[in-house]
């Protein structure tokens, strides 16, 4: 599709050669500088002894040999595994399954619709507070059981240490299912209705049509999904900080809360620095093929 | 976009579908109470006496309806030693998200007529690597930002943060407008160069008004990313022209031995008011946006 | 529409704010702080009060969160940016990491004109200099080692305020039985560290804290008697509600107020919030040193940055001037709960615990058994004291062997140094 044969025959300005490109350059040259310049400082702050300060000796791998030794960023790894994992695979069930029930002639739809989304809307800056309280046993959803009167009703993941990163997990579902929500139902409503029409007639049942014929023509669906979400996963910040601070103890950080720890509380930026080196290499294993699979396509 | 013409798939025919049709609601119905809890205990205590919220539970309603607290938020609820409530900061988040959005959508919108309908050499890997921007985490970049910031003499400014913003939301409005702009025929496009048409006459005439969805989708996005954005407005910013967000952290912290729940609710539902407006409103045309096209990527 | 061309007009930038503040006689500061609750909101308004009397521009900067660990962030993207605040609220070895940087300004000569050396324990004067000059001006001084403790709950199972360890842990015990919340606590990682520390010197006394959480020394890290600080603190974790975790410490101190728990273990700052609710020291509230017959030391001060602008070196100095001196001493500290840095102020309207905590403190100085707080960052280097409560909050949280504990701490600790 690029530059079709019709050029070639047209009377295309001269002006018309050079101004797309110069429209172009601005944002190009501020990418260039603020993300590739600024990820090189990175990269290099990452092999110096930057302490409170940058500081622009070279240092060799001495963070980055430190950061492996440090157990706490392992436990933010494992926690990012964990979360990760949990956060894609349900918003993408409750996503997926909330388009097709919504898919259904619904009468209630658009306000059905505005709820399930709007949770996007709000920063965990502000629905923190409303979270930590209805997780809290002692003022929350426990509380409420209690006096309701079923006595024995336990819920105190936040504070137990090996189930408060599920917390953060039905916290980052809330927010961000909703767009996945969108993202299908955008998808269902783009698909052409001949396809189920003549599933239909043949004979298909619901589920067999969707599991077997509708979804599978989302695939791009799938991955933008899929991308949107590692990356909101990887840089979950907000989420940790309003609701737990990587609390209790360190047992919910995760390597954005770590990376701002120790750049910012610790006075340890070259350290910070290799975490952040490490996410990066980690967004960058999952974005560049997606990337390239993308703009081949594009191409096409 | 059209709605959807045919009939879903589960259709009250008989029994069996009936009741197909009371879970399906059940489902549904189920999902609401999961997504609008925080907002609910927000607005119900937001609206009680202390004291009732103190002896009730989380849920129950409240009983004597007050506005005092919200009244108290907005206006005279100490943010440090200054208490003017969340008014002044709420002003300084407009300030900024208005030219932010504005900039970088324009920016987007014009890159992604470019990059689809002029491709030239390159047009493909310049793309990519804008792209990318979307994908860094933003801690990394706050000392070299803030050092530039310094070197512009923008540090702690309204406009070095909305250059900050409007350079990082480049990244996802460009991808908006590309999606939407590759969805649209290139014939319209072809036919107007034929008749001579330039660059911008083409977008001006042309493409800009065919894009609607794609806008709306856009400043959706950025108008939200931006209004909630706390670590920039952290670092970037100087106490008087703290973005709402900032301010809101500061006002729920400020506690004066009892902490007054009722005011920091009120606090956070001013705070989310512009964004959530803006959804309720723009929702439905956010879903026809994404399916116009930002979703074939 | 006027709120909004204000915060336009703001936009252009400190060029601009400082051409417009200049006409003042008294300087413009921009002071960067996170006292936000309470006793310290009310102590900070006072300082900006005092400063506006002399004419000042005060512009404040309050950044709450974290015990500052979010001003923080904000203070090194304004020193990268070349955009420092004026003065900004750190303390101890933070002072010295700043100056290192080249980033602090020297207020030497108001400090010789006023003759702070001849007013301030020894010990403090030190920590506020930079290589012999004064570089930071201490408003108070607070004790971290302090017993909180609500008469009518004690008086319910029968106790009297604790002087030892196994004192505290009998009384614990008969309030868990009695169904009361023996200890609030609030589970951040910084108030973990307080109660580890008052633990360590009431088990090791002040030599062994000294050693082990100031000069950071392996055998003291590894002793026996550090296990055993850790297994105090498992007792203790027994002796919290189920909701402590992330609580703040101000709502922990309501709960002693409000009778739902017996005792907190935390700095004077606490009093504060008991004063500002109107509670009465010796009749509402118990406050008692806690174990262990020594003092640990915690200072707030404000640090001068290097900034451009006469306006604001004027504003530097008239702060620095002010913080010192007594009459402000004695306003801020009745609000915060603390006593002065000031050693010749008279304690005539304070309250019987911040004269028994000016005692202590003339006592511990003389016996040597006055040491800075490790939790508080008076004692050692941020990454230092980072990998301390990385290490004493994950054993309070979960369910570590103390032994395992003391290993992690000794292994982290080298890595930090």
């Amino acid at each position: 599709m690029a530059r079709t044969p019709a050029n070639l025959f047209m009377r295309v300005r001269r002006v018309d050669l050079w101004l797309p490109k110069l429209v172009v350059a601005p944002s190009f040259a501020l990418s260039l500088f603020f993300v590739y310049g600024f990820i090189a400082w990175t990269i290099y702050i990452s092999f110096t002894r930057s302490g409170i300060m940058p500081r622009y000796e070279f240092a060799g791998l001495i963070q980055y040999i430190r950061l492996w030794e440090t157990p706490r960023w392992y436990v933010a790894l494992q926690n990012l595994v964990v979360f990760g994992v949990l956060f894609m695979a349900i918003c993408m069930a409750i996503g997926i399954l909330l388009a097709i029930l919504l898919d259904q002639r619904i009468r209630a739809e658009g306000v059905l619709r505005t709820i399930y989304l709007y949770p996007m809307a709000l920063s965990f800056i502000v629905t923190g507070t409303a979270w930590k309280w209805i997780l809290n046993p002692t003022l929350g959803i426990e509380k409420l059981m209690h006096d309701i009167g079923w006595e024995s009703f336990q819920f105190d993941w936040l504070v137990d240490r090996d189930m408060a990163i599920y917390t953060i997990v039905i916290a980052g579902v809330w927010q961000s299912s909703g767009y996945v929500m969108a993202l299908f139902l955008a998808g269902l409503r783009s698909i052409d209705d001949e396809i189920i029409k003549a599933a239909a007639i043949d004979g298909a049942g619901p589920i067999r049509t969707y599991v077997g014929i509708v979804l599978p023509m989302l695939r791009p669906v799938f991955l933008s999904a899929f991308i949107t979400l590692m990356h909101l996963a990887i840089k979950s910040y907000d989420l940790v900080v309003a609701l737990t601070a990587g609390g209790p103890g360190i047992a919910t950080d995760v390597p954005a809360t770590f990376m701002y720890s120790y750049a910012f509380q610790r006075s340890e930026l070259g350290l910070a620095a290799a975490s952040a080196v490490m996410m990066l290499i980690t967004v960058m294993a999952v974005v560049v093929p997606y990337l390239y699979s993308e703009l081949r396509a594009g191409r096409k | 976009m059209r709605e959807r013409q045919v009939h879903g798939i589960v259709r009250p025919k008989n029994a069996a579908s009936t009741a197909l049709r009371l879970i399906l609601f059940a489902v549904l119905g189920l999902f609401v109470l999961y997504y609008l809890m925080p907002l609910i205990v927000m607005v119900v205590t937001a609206l009680k006496p202390l004291e009732e919220i103190r002896t009730g539970t989380l849920l129950s309603l409240p009983r004597d309806i007050t506005f005092e607290p919200t009244l108290r938020a907005w206006n005279s609820a100490c943010v440090g030693v200054r208490c003017e409530g969340l008014k002044p900061y709420v002003w300084n988040s407009i300030a900024m998200v208005i030219p932010a959005v504005v900039l970088s959508t324009m920016l987007g919108a014009i890159n992604g007529y470019a990059l689809t309908k002029w491709r030239f050499r390159g047009a493909a890997i310049i793309f990519g690597l804008m792209l990318f921007g979307a994908f860094i985490p933003f801690q990394v970049v706050l000392l070299p930002m803030a050092r530039t910031l310094g070197a512009m003499g923008l540090a702690g400014t309204v406009p070095g943060l909305v250059l900050v913003h409007t350079v990082y939301g480049l990244a996802f409005t460009t991808l908006f407008f590309r999606n939407f702009f590759i969805s649209v025929s290139d014939g319209i496009v072809q036919a107007a160069k034929v008749d001579g048409a330039g660059f911008f006459g083409i977008f001006f005439r042309i493409v800009l008004p065919m894009s609607p969805p794609a806008i709306v989708v856009t400043v959706i996005w950025q108008f939200t990313q931006i209004w909630n954005d706390f670590l920039f407005g952290i670092a970037f910013t100087v106490g008087d022209s703290n973005p709402v967000t900032v301010a809101l952290n500061n006002l729920v912290a400020s506690s004066t031995g009892v902490k007054e729940y009722n005011v920091d609710m009120s606090a956070a539902i001013i705070a989310a008011i512009p964004t959530l407006i803006v959804y309720v409103f723009a929702g439905k045309y956010f879903i026809r946006g994404l399916s116009a096209g930002a979703v074939k990527g | 529409m006027t709120r909004f061309r204000k915060g336009t007009a703001l936009a252009f930038g400190l060029g601009l704010l400082m051409a417009s503040t200049a006409a003042h006689a008294g300087g413009t500061v921009e002071v960067l702080h996170w006292w936000t609750s309470g006793g310290e909101a009310k102590a900070v308004g006072e300082l900006k009060k005092s400063f506006e009397a002399q004419d000042g521009t005060w512009i404040d900067s309050p950044i709450a969160g974290g015990g500052g660990d979010a001003a923080m962030t904000a203070l090194r993207a304004r020193v990268v940016a070349g955009n420092p605040p004026t003065a900004v609220q750190l303390k101890g070895p933070g002072i010295q990491e700043w100056a290192n940087e080249g980033a602090v300004a020297d207020i030497d000569d108001v400090a010789k004109a006023e003759d702070w050396d001849g007013v301030l324990p020894p010990v403090l004067a030190e920590i506020m200099k930079y290589d012999g000059k004064y570089v930071a001006a201490p408003v108070n001084i607070h004790r971290v080692d302090w017993l909180w403790a609500n008469p009518e709950v004690l008086a319910k199972v029968d106790a009297d305020v604790p002087t030892t360890w196994d004192e505290f842990n009998a009384t614990a015990e008969k309030l868990k039985a009695a169904g009361i919340t023996p200890l609030a606590h609030g589970g951040q990682p910084w108030q973990d560290a307080t109660v580890f520390e008052v633990v360590a010197l009431g088990l090791g006394g002040a030599d062994f804290y000294r050693k082990a959480l100031v000069d950071l020394d392996m055998e003291a890290l590894q002793s026996d008697t550090m296990v055993k600080v850790f297994d105090q603190m498992r007792t203790l974790r027994g002796y919290v509600d189920p909701g402590f975790s992330g609580r703040d410490w101000n709502l922990a101190t309501s709960m002693v107020m409000n009778g739902e728990a017996a005792f907190q273990i935390m700095g004077d700052w606490a009093k504060g919030e008991f004063l500002a609710a109107g509670k009465v020291p010796g009749e509402d509230f118990l406050c008692a040193p806690a174990p262990g017959n020594a003092f640990i030391l915690n200072s707030d001060s404000f640090v001068m940055f290097k900034v451009l602008g006469a306006d604001r070196v004027e504003g530097q100095k008239v702060l620095a001037s002010l913080i010192m001196s007594p009459g402000f001493q004695e306003t801020f500290n009745l609000a915060k709960g603390s006593i002065p840095a000031r050693i010749d102020v008279a304690l005539d309207k304070f309250d019987d615990c911040a004269k028994r905590s000016h005692e202590d403190l003339t006592a511990a100085t003389a016996s040597a058994s006055l040491v800075p707080s490790m939790a508080h960052e008076m004692a050692v280097p941020r990454s230092v004291r980072g990998e301390f409560l990385d290490v004493v909050t994950e054993h309070f949280n979960s369910d570590m062997s103390s032994q395992e504990a003391v290993d992690r701490l000794v292994a982290a600790i080298q890595r930090a140094m």
